[in-house]
């Protein structure tokens, strides 16, 4: 038997030795969250890109190098140090949450490293901080929120409830929202991050008779907030609307019908009707044995704008100059349909309403119910100066 | 007015939850002087476990006798391989050794369950609202959980005060040498202990599952709350830590509910905003503060 496993141990040596001769692959540095309450995130984001190299055929083209950052800024840094400085990575991409993004992307893109953001989208990188080297896939952090503010005000609501966590996204939400609302704001509301009972802010939303509520809490928060709300019976009596953050199909399992009918804003969903995205979802299901999320979707598209980008250039990644004007040309087929970059290289893109509902297998998920922003650019494009 | 009956109540409810972890962890710390940080996982354990079974059986008290059996047994288990032969070593040992235990559990949790959350949906005899002052509609649940707290309260009161076992742990706590003279094994009743907190640990993780989200390392924040209430209330008194934690919840809820809008009204726009969170908080520390200086052992600490 040991001789067996030597055997084919060495075969398969054989055959990655092999791999290697034939082109050298580029390295990618992922550094992501895969650990805490927002592990998911980055375990989508990880899993996404992974499918993509796999559907297109590149897994040897590009060497992958993923590490957890635990959510804390300085892992993050040295993550990224340890994977420039001595892993050699050439492309650099992962990070899931803004705070550890701000303290390790402008070091990155001033020390000459293209970064690829799956997920963070800071208002400080998109404006004056932009940087050419800097590309993101996702969106600005705001755009959700604002676009959300959009239909909620075209839905005629004039008396809205915010609430958000006290941390800088917390208030960049708000801010975003009320960018398209002007309405009356009956409520603005600041819990602490990573709080987990409710009951006393919903008692206040009660009270204040708000005729909707629009919230921003992602992950463990968004679920704790949710559940506790529909126990209490408001969510049945006020109608919810928030950004894709606290709908993700993750979430939604964990919320179950809690959230049934809550309206939320998203640049993707698994029911956007492309070719690209009907591959994807069935695939990601396929080989996951779960529901992609945003997160998936951001991740897998990452990983697509990079190979179109290595097509253009021959797998030669060090002509930068070269490289950048392939990724700025984003001549890739995204998975939620339009894509190009705006002047500060984040997305211009369309940006729907979606609405949780229970599809045919009993599964609590994501469907379109109309667009809201049609080719959005975020609000801080102007600016950039690049 | 009957917005703040309302408020107090969802104050009541909170130090409920936080009596069920502070109870154990005074108690370990109080009668067997072990600083357990790892309480907290077993509040995670009672949650994933009780999670699973309500999941394949659909039975929310299967799932609740699941859950407190299995943090009980984990609770002995733990009390085997680190409390017993750390028993006699600095609390800095101790520490160490039960932070050691939520970073595996937590991994461990990682490795079984998945990344992502799970879902405890409360049974369906306890969802919905039923209207306890007039217009002042309140989740049926969170009535059962001040239930189920009372109950327990009621319980440990009854074992440390009425029964033999209960005469033993109160003198273990002062005498530990004179009752093992007197024939106590006092390694058995430590063990029981430590077990019965690692129940209700694991029965305060079930009973807030249906609140909160199931994922791994959703006990290290209650955790700390958990100790303000055992700090506040006195190590190793229990009628303290039944008094820490009704003064903790109510005062973090009605914290949360009032200050904000006080800030509000006395601060200058454009800094009361940050301010008012960042004071609600801060309550239940300047609550604890303020105790220790008052009374350095705590409210009911000797």
């Amino acid at each position: 038997m040991r001789f067996n496993h030597g055997l084919i141990g060495g075969v398969a040596a054989l055959g990655l030795l092999a791999g290697a001769a034939a082109a050298e692959p580029v390295k990618v540095g992922m550094v992501t969250t895969l650990s805490t309450g927002g592990g998911y995130l980055g375990q989508d984001v990880r899993d996404g890109f992974i499918l993509a190299l796999e559907m297109a055929g590149a897994t040897d083209r590009v060497e992958l190098l993923v590490e957890d950052d635990g959510l804390e800024p300085e892992n993050g840094v040295q993550i990224a140090e340890r994977m420039v400085e001595r892993d050699g990575a050439e492309v650099m991409t992962g990070i899931i949450f803004s705070n550890v993004a701000m303290a390790v992307v402008p070091k990155l893109v001033r020390g000459g490293m293209i970064y690829l953001s799956p997920n963070a989208g800071p208002s400080a990188l998109a404006g004056k901080g932009c940087h050419e080297n800097y590309f993101n896939v996702a969106w600005q952090n705001d755009d959700l929120h604002a676009a959300m503010g959009a239909y909620v005000a075209g839905q005629g609501f004039d008396n809205v409830y915010l609430l958000a966590p006290n941390y800088p996204a917390g208030k960049d939400a708000l801010t975003g929202f009320k960018r398209f609302y002007k309405g009356n704001v009956a409520g603005e509301v600041y819990t602490q991050l990573g709080q987990t009972d409710y009951a006393a802010e919903l008692a206040n939303l009660r009270a204040a008779g708000p005729d909707a509520v629009f919230f921003f809490y992602p992950g463990g928060m968004g679920i704790n907030f949710v559940k506790q709300a529909a126990q209490a019976g408001i969510s049945q009596e006020i109608p919810f609307f928030g950004p894709a953050f606290s709908f993700d199909d993750t979430l939604l399992d964990a919320v179950g019908d809690a959230a049934v009918g809550i309206k939320n804003t998203s640049q993707w969903s698994p029911d956007l009707d492309n070719e690209a995205n009907k591959a994807f979802v069935a695939a990601f299901k396929d080989k996951y044995g779960r529901y992609p999320t945003l997160y998936a979707s951001q991740g897998f598209d990452t990983a697509n704008l990079l190979l179109s980008a290595m097509d253009a250039v021959g797998d030669d990644v060090s002509d930068q100059a070269a490289f950048r004007e392939a990724l700025r040309a984003a001549d890739f087929v995204s998975v939620r349909g339009d894509f190009r970059f705006g002047p500060n290289q984040h997305p211009i893109q369309d940006i729907y309403v979606r609405e949780a509902y229970v599809d045919d297998s009993g599964n609590v998920t994501n469907r379109i119910v109309g667009m809201v922003l049609e080719d959005h650019a975020d609000a801080y494009a102007a600016e950039c100066a690049m | 007015m009957l917005l703040f009956l309302e408020q107090l109540l969802n104050g009541v409810q909170l130090g409920m939850t936080l009596f069920m972890m502070a109870a154990g962890l005074t108690l370990v710390f109080g009668v067997m002087n072990f600083i357990n940080l790892a309480h907290g996982s077993l509040f995670m354990a009672g949650a994933y476990v009780a999670a699973a079974v309500v999941a394949a059986t659909g039975s929310f008290l299967l799932g609740l006798v699941a859950g407190v059996a299995v943090a009980a047994l984990f609770g002995v288990v733990l009390d085997r391989v680190i409390v017993r032969p750390l028993a006699g070593r600095g609390h800095l040992d101790q520490v160490l050794a039960t932070f050691a235990v939520i970073l595996i559990a937590n991994e461990t949790v990682r490795l079984v369950f998945g990344r992502q959350p799970l879902a405890l949906d409360p049974p369906g005899w306890l969802a919905g609202t039923v209207e306890i002052l007039p217009g002042v509609p309140y989740p049926l649940y969170r009535l059962a959980v001040i239930l189920v707290g009372l109950l327990v309260m009621a319980g440990l009161w009854l074992l440390v005060m009425r029964t033999r076992v209960g005469m033993w742990v109160r003198a273990g706590a002062t005498h530990p040498e004179m009752i093992q003279l007197l024939g106590v094994d006092i390694g058995r009743l430590n063990g029981l202990i430590f077990a019965a907190g690692a129940a209700l640990a694991g029965l305060a993780g079930i009973v807030a599952g249906p609140f909160i989200a199931i994922q791994s390392g959703m006990g290290e924040a209650i955790l700390i709350l958990a100790f303000v209430v055992v700090v506040i209330g006195g190590i190793g008194s229990v009628l303290g830590a039944a008094i820490g934690a009704l003064l903790v919840g109510v005062g973090d809820t009605l914290g949360r509910a009032y200050l904000p809008a006080l800030v509000h009204e006395l601060a200058p726009a454009g800094t009361a905003e940050g301010l008012g969170p960042a004071l609600a908080s801060m309550g239940i520390y300047l609550l604890m503060a303020l105790v220790l200086a008052l009374r350095p052992k705590g409210l009911l600490g000797r």
